[in-house]
């Protein structure tokens, strides 16, 4: 089933959609002063870019514009117009915010939908969310997409596991919605109540907002005896909704009528061939409150330009396999290496060389921070060692928010290559497609 | 010349420990007293040698962290209570002890030689002397541990 005739448009009539939609979204985005300037500067005239193609002319936006703008400067529209404001969050504290005007929810809703659709959810499921609701865009989008079906919802929202497990057993709900992780910690937290997870009733999940691998998907659909399927998207160009599986579950179809997506060698910023892994960039075709130019995601993937089976002719991008910027999402929360270089900072003045470890021994996240001993650090007193361990500890919490594992190692015990040290090592990726 | 020892960081497993006794040996240092703290993930080996300047040097070529601290040798009687005598002192002082570990073993009737790490220990030697304790010089403190 397809819930918008616009996900099977000919590749050729979407071509002349994308084409006029870009340049209404350009006319749009001529109304920020960033974007005005960003134009000037890249010398590009906004009525110069005639095709989907053109969009190579235009500059990048990152992450740090959003930052720089704050609290809303990348508005597109009177103030008067914004019916919902969501946001990310940050690596200082604050977040960086997102608009929609009443037309961008509509179609945010529908985006939804199209990808809840494709992946089995039908009006008359029970779907219960454990996605937060708030700033975060997973729950509000999800919410909506799934009223957009015409499904029930159960808005559990996340947290409180037992809980979680006592509403699916009890209102025994079709279908979950939640981070692939928290799917396996409920079912976790289900077997050690005494409940059999798969007799919970539920035989479809809908997973996203943080990477996962085909392994996880395995494991899941054992434990909760469910279909699950992954979907994509970032607040930055909307929020869940910029693709999602069909039934055939080879990559997310991207709706390309709504978001032009690019896939660039993120060193070079040149296009990398079809199949090979990139960093996407995704430029919003009908986006009124906030429009978005060539937004670097730093998510890592691939995209298959093949035809699916399921007749939806929107490219289908693979899973994203990294970030090109080393951000780590850790049980959900987004840690930068720069912040636990700041976390030592703190203690001990500068960074000593460290490592940070991330793996997922059972289905949550478990990170260790390496640090190596530097001689201005040392003591022959166990108490100051294990007093600096523990402050480094405590550091790390206060900023990242999240408990990381501290371990002492010997100097140059951590492996450097080629002058670089090495921040992060990721054991979640490893078996990743 | 004061006793000095030389603490060094290592990760608590295997092969760590050998490492550096491995490294003072190919030296030629002799290796007089030593005790090794540990937590479930890393170490802290304390090393007494002879030549702490040649051991530090080659130590820390072979790439580890090394830190020298200063040391308190110390005669106590090699009889019941002998310990907690020295150990009322520095608590009447409210001196605190950080740790303490053999150097030689004196046999009944005799005296131990006990090395001390305490916060100060000039201060912490004029208070053992007060009470009748001799210290031991660096020389007078490798002697005594056979040598």
């Amino acid at each position: 089933m397809i819930f918008d005739p616009a996900e099977t448009l000919p590749r050729a009539d979407l071509a002349r959609l994308q084409a006029e939609r870009l340049r209404a979204t350009l006319a749009r985005a001529a109304a920020v002063p960033f974007y005005r300037e960003a134009f000037a500067r890249a010398d590009v005239a906004p009525d110069a870019v005639r095709s989907a193609g053109d969009v190579r002319r235009l500059p990048f936006t990152v992450k740090e514009d959003l930052r720089r703008s704050y609290p809303l400067g990348l508005l597109a529209v009177p103030r008067a117009e914004v019916a919902r404001v969501h946001g990310s969050s940050g690596t200082t504290g604050k977040p960086t915010f997102v608009a929609y005007t009443r037309g961008d929810l509509e179609r945010w809703s529908g985006l939804c939908a199209r990808f809840l659709v494709a992946g089995g959810l039908r009006p008359g499921h029970l779907v219960q969310v454990a996605f937060g609701y708030g700033l975060f865009t997973g729950g509000f989008g999800l919410h909506q997409g799934i009223e957009r079906v015409g499904a029930g919802i159960v808005p559990a929202a996340g947290g409180n596991t037992p809980r979680q497990v006592m509403l699916l057993a009890d209102l025994r709900p079709d279908a979950l919605v939640c981070t692939p992780s928290y799917a396996l910690h409920i079912a976790e937290v289900a077997r050690a109540e005494g409940l059999d997870p798969r007799a919970l009733g539920l035989s479809l999940g809908h997973f996203g907002g943080e990477p996962w691998t085909e392994e996880m998907r395995q494991a899941i659909e054992g434990e909760l005896g469910i279909r699950a399927f992954n979907n994509y998207g970032l607040s930055e160009v909307i929020g869940p909704g910029v693709s999602g599986e069909c039934a055939e579950r080879g990559g997310m179809h991207v709706s390309e009528d709504h978001f032009l997506v690019e896939c660039l060698d993120p060193a070079t910023l040149e296009p990398v061939p079809d199949g090979r892994v990139g960093e996407l960039v995704f430029t919003s075709l009908t986006k009124e409150a906030m429009p978005v130019l060539r937004y670097r995601t730093r998510d890592l993937a691939a995209l298959d330009r093949s035809p699916c089976r399921c007749g939806r002719t929107g490219v289908r991008m693979g899973r994203v396999v990294g970030r090109s910027d080393d951000m780590l999402i850790i049980r959900g929360v987004n840690v930068f290496p720069s912040q636990i270089e700041e976390a030592l900072l703190r203690v001990e003045g500068t960074a000593p060389h460290y490592l940070i470890e991330v793996a997922r021994p059972g289905t949550l996240d478990e990170a260790v921070v390496k640090v190596e001993v530097r001689p201005r650090d040392f003591r022959d007193a166990m108490r100051e060692m294990v007093d600096l361990r523990d402050r480094i500890d405590h550091e790390i919490h206060s900023i990242t928010g999240i408990r990381m594992k501290v371990e002492l190692v010997a100097p140059n015990a951590l492996a450097r290559s080629e002058g670089k040290a090495k921040r992060v090592l990721d054991h979640r990726r490893e078996n990743g497609p | 010349m004061k006793l000095r020892q030389l603490s060094l960081f290592l990760e608590n497993r295997p092969g760590q420990l050998r490492a550096p006794c491995a490294v003072l040996g190919k030296a030629g240092i002799d290796i007089v007293t030593m005790s090794l703290a540990d937590t479930q993930q890393f170490g802290i080996l304390r090393l007494i040698v002879r030549e702490d300047e040649k051991a530090r040097k080659v130590l820390e070529e072979a790439g580890f962290v090394v830190s020298i601290t200063e040391m308190l040798a110390a005669e106590v009687p090699d009889r019941p209570g002998g310990l907690a005598g020295i150990l009322e002192a520095f608590d009447q002082a409210a001196l605190s002890v950080e740790y303490i570990y053999p150097l030689s073993a004196g046999g009944r009737g005799k005296t131990a030689v006990l090395v001390f790490r305490v916060e100060d220990p000039d201060r912490a030697a004029r208070l053992l002397q007060d009470r009748g304790v001799r210290i031991l010089s660096r020389e007078e403190a490798l002697s005594a541990a056979g040598g």
